[in-house]
C-alpha cells in the first residue's frame, strides 16, 4: 500500500495507487478494483478512466456522478465488457461475486451480462428495436435467459409490464415502441432489464431525456423496486439532485477519476474535494435564492495530455505548487470518506460558501426593471 | 378568455412599458387528414389562446414539458411561425402580418438564441463569419473582415478571447459555442432576445457561466429576455415573471416569488415538486406530488381543462369546461376553477 503519492518525475499516473480501496466500503458485491481504460485514437490515447475503485454492496444504491467526458459512463460500459475498439481496459479488475469480469471473463459476462446485473440505458428511443413489439422483446429475454416457454414469457411479460407501473399491460404488451411516450419506453427497458430478476441494475442516466414530471415517476420507480426486490443499484448521472433522493453512497468524477467518495450526506453538506464543493455550488437550488449563481471557471483538460499533477488544479482556487507536481490519490478523509486531494476542505462547507445569502423577496437582487419592487 | 392585458400592466413588476404584448394567440398546425378518403384535416393545437406581455427590460420565463409549444411561441414572437389566431405588437406596432422589407428591420430587433450550440452554429464558418454575418445580411457591413473590430468587441463582451475570431466552432467547448451564439445574437444590437433552453446542452458548472453572462448582457444593453426553459431551477435564478405552459396552454403566470412561494395551480404545484433538490435529507423528507400518466397529444387534447387527466384535485366541472386565466391575487394569474 503507498499513500498515494507520485513523484513529480514520474508523470505516468499508472504508478499511483489509492490506499486501501475498500478499507471502508461494505463487503462488494461488485469490486473495481484499479480500472483503467484508454482509447487509442488517432489523436493519441485517451486516458478516459483512470484508476477507478468503488463497490457497490448488496441492496445499497451507489451514484457516481460527473460532467460530460468525465468518465462515468466509460466505466460502466466498462463493468460488463462494453468498452469497443479503440477502446481498451489496460489495467485493473471487475469482480462480480469474487468472479473476473474483464480476465479470460467471456463465458462469465455471457452468464452475468443481462441476468445477474441488467443495464438501462439514457435513451429509451433507440435502445428498443423499432420492428418488434414490446412485449416479443421482453418474451426474446426471458426465453434466452429464463430458458422459458413462449407462452409463460408472453404471461411474465405482461406481469413485468404492469410491475413498473405501465397501465393496461395486456394491451401494451402487443403494441410498438412507436406507440408509447418516451417515459413509457423507459419503463419498458426497466421491465425488460428487471426480466431476469437481477441484483445490480446499471442505470446510465436514466432520466436525463426525459421531462421532469416523468423523471419524477421512473426515480420513484427506481426507488420502490430497489426496496422491494432488494435490489442493488449503480446510478450514472451529471445531475446532484437525482443523486440525493436515491443513493446511499456517491463518487464524484473529474477527468476519469474519481476525486471524492462519500456517504450522500457528507457529500452534499460537508464536500472535501473543491470539485464536489464547486458542482454543488454551480447546481442550482430551487429552494435557496442567490443572488448570482457561481461557477467553475475553466473546462476539464484534454485527456489525451491529462496534466501531471491534480487534473483540477488549473480550476482550482486552492491549487498550491503540490498540486501541479503530484497527483493526489484517493485517501481516507474520514471514516464515511475519500478524497483525492492534496488539500481537502476541513471547515463545514457551509463557511465556505460563497454567496448563498437569501434575498428576501426571492427574486435576482441584482435584475433590472421589476426584479424587485 | 378573459386576459386583460391592461390590467396584467397594473401590476408594479411590470411597470416598465411592455415591449412584447401578445393577445390572444393560437398557433395550429395542420397534420394531414382523417379517414379514408381524407374528409377532415387533423391539427396540433401547439398554442391555443395564450396572451402575456413583457416589459421593457424584463424576463419572463417561459416553463413548459415537451410537447407544450414552449418553443413553438417563441418562434411565433419572432414571426418565424405565422401565428392562425391573435396579434403580436412589439413596441406597440402591431407585427402579426408585416412582411418584406419591414419584416427584415424588424427582426434586426429581435433574435433567438438556440439550444444547442453543436448544431447551430455552421463548422465551415470561422467565429468571425459566424458573428459577422448577421451585420452583413442587413447590410451593415460589406464582409466579415470589415465587421472584425465589431466582432472582437462582441466576444470581449460574451467573454471570449480576441484570436477566438479565426479559429471553427469545433475548437471550442460547448459553453464557449454558446457564447459564440450569444454574440452572433447580440450583433445587430436587438431589444428582444428570444433564449430557447440556452442552458439545457451545458454541463451544470459551464450552465452558471452562461446564465451569469445573460444577466450581464441584459444590464448592459438594457435587453429583454423571453427565457425558454423546463429546469425549473435555473429560471428561478433568471427571471422576473414565469409564465407556465400545459399542452399549449398558459395555467399560472405571476412574479418568480409567487410561482415558488405562492404557487396556485396544481401542475405547476406538480411541476415544482418533481425538480429533485441536492440535499439528501431535504429531497427524502419532500412531500412529492407524483403525476400519473402522461401528458396529453396536442392533436386530440382532452376536453375542459387540459391538465384534468392528471390533476389530482379534477372536479366534475373541470372535464366539461374549460378554467379561464384569472387574476387571483394582485399579479398572480392562474386558470384552475379549484384554487
Amino acid at each position: 500500500m503507498t499513500d498515494g503519492a507520485v513523484t513529480a518525475d514520474a508523470p505516468d499516473d499508472d504508478t499511483t495507487r489509492d490506499e486501501a480501496p475498500h478499507a471502508d466500503e461494505p463487503s462488494g458485491l461488485l469490486e473495481v478494483d484499479h480500472l483503467y481504460v484508454k482509447f487509442f485514437t488517432r489523436r493519441g490515447v485517451v486516458h478516459a478512466v483512470r484508476d477507478v475503485s468503488f463497490t457497490v454492496g448488496r441492496g445499497e444504491t451507489v451514484g457516481l456522478v460527473g460532467e460530460s467526458g468525465s468518465g462515468k459512463s466509460v466505466t460502466a460500459q466498462a463493468l460488463l465488457g462494453l468498452i469497443d475498439l479503440p477502446g481498451r481496459i489496460t489495467s485493473g479488475d471487475v469482480r462480480w461475486k469474487g468472479e473476473s469480469l474483464v480476465y479470460d471473463a467471456a463465458a462469465t459476462l455471457r452468464r452475468v451480462r443481462g441476468k445477474e446485473i441488467a443495464m438501462i440505458f439514457q435513451d429509451p428511443m433507440t435502445s428498443l428495436d423499432p420492428l418488434f413489439t414490446v412485449g416479443s422483446q421482453i418474451v426474446e429475454v426471458l426465453r434466452r435467459h429464463m430458458g422459458m416457454r413462449k407462452r409463460a414469457a408472453h404471461a411474465r411479460a405482461t406481469e413485468l409490464l404492469d410491475l413498473v407501473g405501465i397501465a393496461n399491460p395486456t394491451e401494451r404488451v402487443d403494441q410498438h415502441p412507436h406507440e408509447m411516450s418516451g417515459g413509457m419506453r423507459q419503463r419498458v427497458l426497466i421491465a425488460m432489464a428487471l426480466a431476469c430478476e437481477p441484483e445490480l441494475l446499471i442505470a446510465d442516466e436514466p432520466t436525463t431525456a426525459l421531462d421532469v414530471t416523468i423523471q419524477a415517476q421512473i426515480l420513484e420507480l427506481i426507488a420502490d423496486l430497489q426496496q422491494r426486490l432488494g435490489l442493488s443499484v449503480l446510478l450514472i448521472t451529471h445531475d446532484l439532485g437525482v443523486v440525493a433522493g436515491l443513493c446511499d453512497r456517491v463518487a464524484v468524477m473529474y477527468s476519469g477519476k474519481i476525486v471524492e467518495l462519500a456517504s450522500a450526506e457528507d457529500l452534499y453538506h460537508r464536500p472535501g474535494h473543491p470539485y464536489s464543493a464547486g458542482l454543488l455550488r454551480s447546481t442550482p437550488r430551487l429552494d435557496i435564492v442567490i443572488p448570482r449563481l457561481v461557477s467553475i471557471e475553466g473546462s476539464p483538460p484534454d485527456l489525451v495530455n491529462p496534466p501531471t499533477g491534480c487534473a483540477f488544479a488549473a480550476r482550482c482556487a486552492l491549487a498550491v505548487e503540490q498540486c501541479l507536481d503530484a497527483t493526489p490519490g484517493l485517501r481516507i478523509h474520514s471514516p464515511s470518506r475519500r478524497v483525492a486531494c492534496w488539500r481537502p476542505f476541513e471547515a463545514p462547507f457551509e463557511n465556505i460558501a460563497v454567496g448563498a445569502v437569501a434575498t428576501p423577496d426571492g427574486s435576482p437582487s441584482d435584475g433590472p426593471v421589476g426584479a424587485s419592487s | 378568455m378573459i386576459v386583460n392585458i391592461e390590467e396584467q400592466n397594473a401590476h408594479p413588476h411590470h411597470a416598465a412599458p411592455p415591449l412584447v404584448e401578445v393577445d390572444h394567440l393560437s398557433i395550429r398546425f395542420p397534420i394531414g387528414r382523417s379517414g379514408f378518403w381524407g374528409g377532415n384535416v387533423r391539427h396540433v393545437h401547439a398554442i391555443d389562446d395564450v396572451s402575456v406581455t413583457i416589459g421593457k427590460g424584463e424576463t419572463l420565463g417561459l416553463v413548459g414539458e415537451s410537447g407544450s409549444g414552449k418553443t413553438t411561441f417563441g418562434r411565433a414572437l419572432l414571426r418565424r411561425i405565422q401565428p392562425s389566431e391573435g396579434t403580436i405588437r412589439f413596441n406597440g406596432a402591431d407585427i402579426t402580418n408585416v412582411t418584406g422589407e419591414e419584416l427584415r428591420m424588424l427582426r434586426r430587433n429581435m433574435q433567438l438564441v438556440f439550444q444547442d450550440p453543436y448544431a447551430s452554429l455552421n463548422p465551415r464558418m470561422t467565429v468571425l463569419e459566424l458573428v459577422a454575418e448577421p451585420l452583413v445580411v442587413h447590410g451593415l457591413a460589406k464582409n466579415p473582415n470589415a465587421a472584425r473590430t465589431q466582432v472582437v468587441d462582441l466576444l470581449d463582451r460574451c467573454g471570449l478571447p480576441e484570436d477566438a475570431v479565426d479559429r471553427y466552432p469545433h475548437a471550442f467547448s460547448g459553453g464557449q459555442r454558446q457564447r459564440v451564439g450569444i454574440a452572433r445574437a447580440l450583433a445587430l444590437h436587438p431589444a428582444f432576445i428570444v433564449a430557447d433552453e440556452p442552458v439545457s446542452a451545458l454541463d451544470v458548472s459551464v450552465r452558471a457561466q452562461v446564465v451569469n453572462l445573460l444577466q450581464d448582457l441584459q444590464h448592459e444593453f438594457d435587453l429583454t429576455y423571453l427565457f425558454i426553459a423546463h429546469d425549473l431551477s435555473v429560471v428561478r435564478h433568471i427571471s422576473h415573471r414565469i409564465a407556465i405552459l400545459y399542452c399549449g396552454r398558459l395555467v399560472e403566470l405571476a412574479s418568480t416569488a409567487d410561482i415558488y412561494e405562492r404557487t396556485l395551480h396544481p401542475y405547476t404545484e406538480a411541476l415544482l415538486s418533481s425538480v429533485p433538490i441536492p440535499d439528501p435529507p431535504i429531497q427524502r423528507a419532500r412531500q412529492r406530488i407524483v403525476l400519473s400518466g402522461e401528458i396529453p397529444s396536442p392533436v386530440d387534447p382532452p376536453s375542459g381543462c387540459r391538465f384534468q387527466t392528471r390533476c389530482p384535485l379534477v372536479e366534475p366541472r373541470c372535464r366539461v369546461e374549460s378554467p379561464p386565466l384569472e387574476e387571483k391575487a394582485p399579479g398572480h394569474w392562474a386558470a384552475c376553477f379549484v384554487r
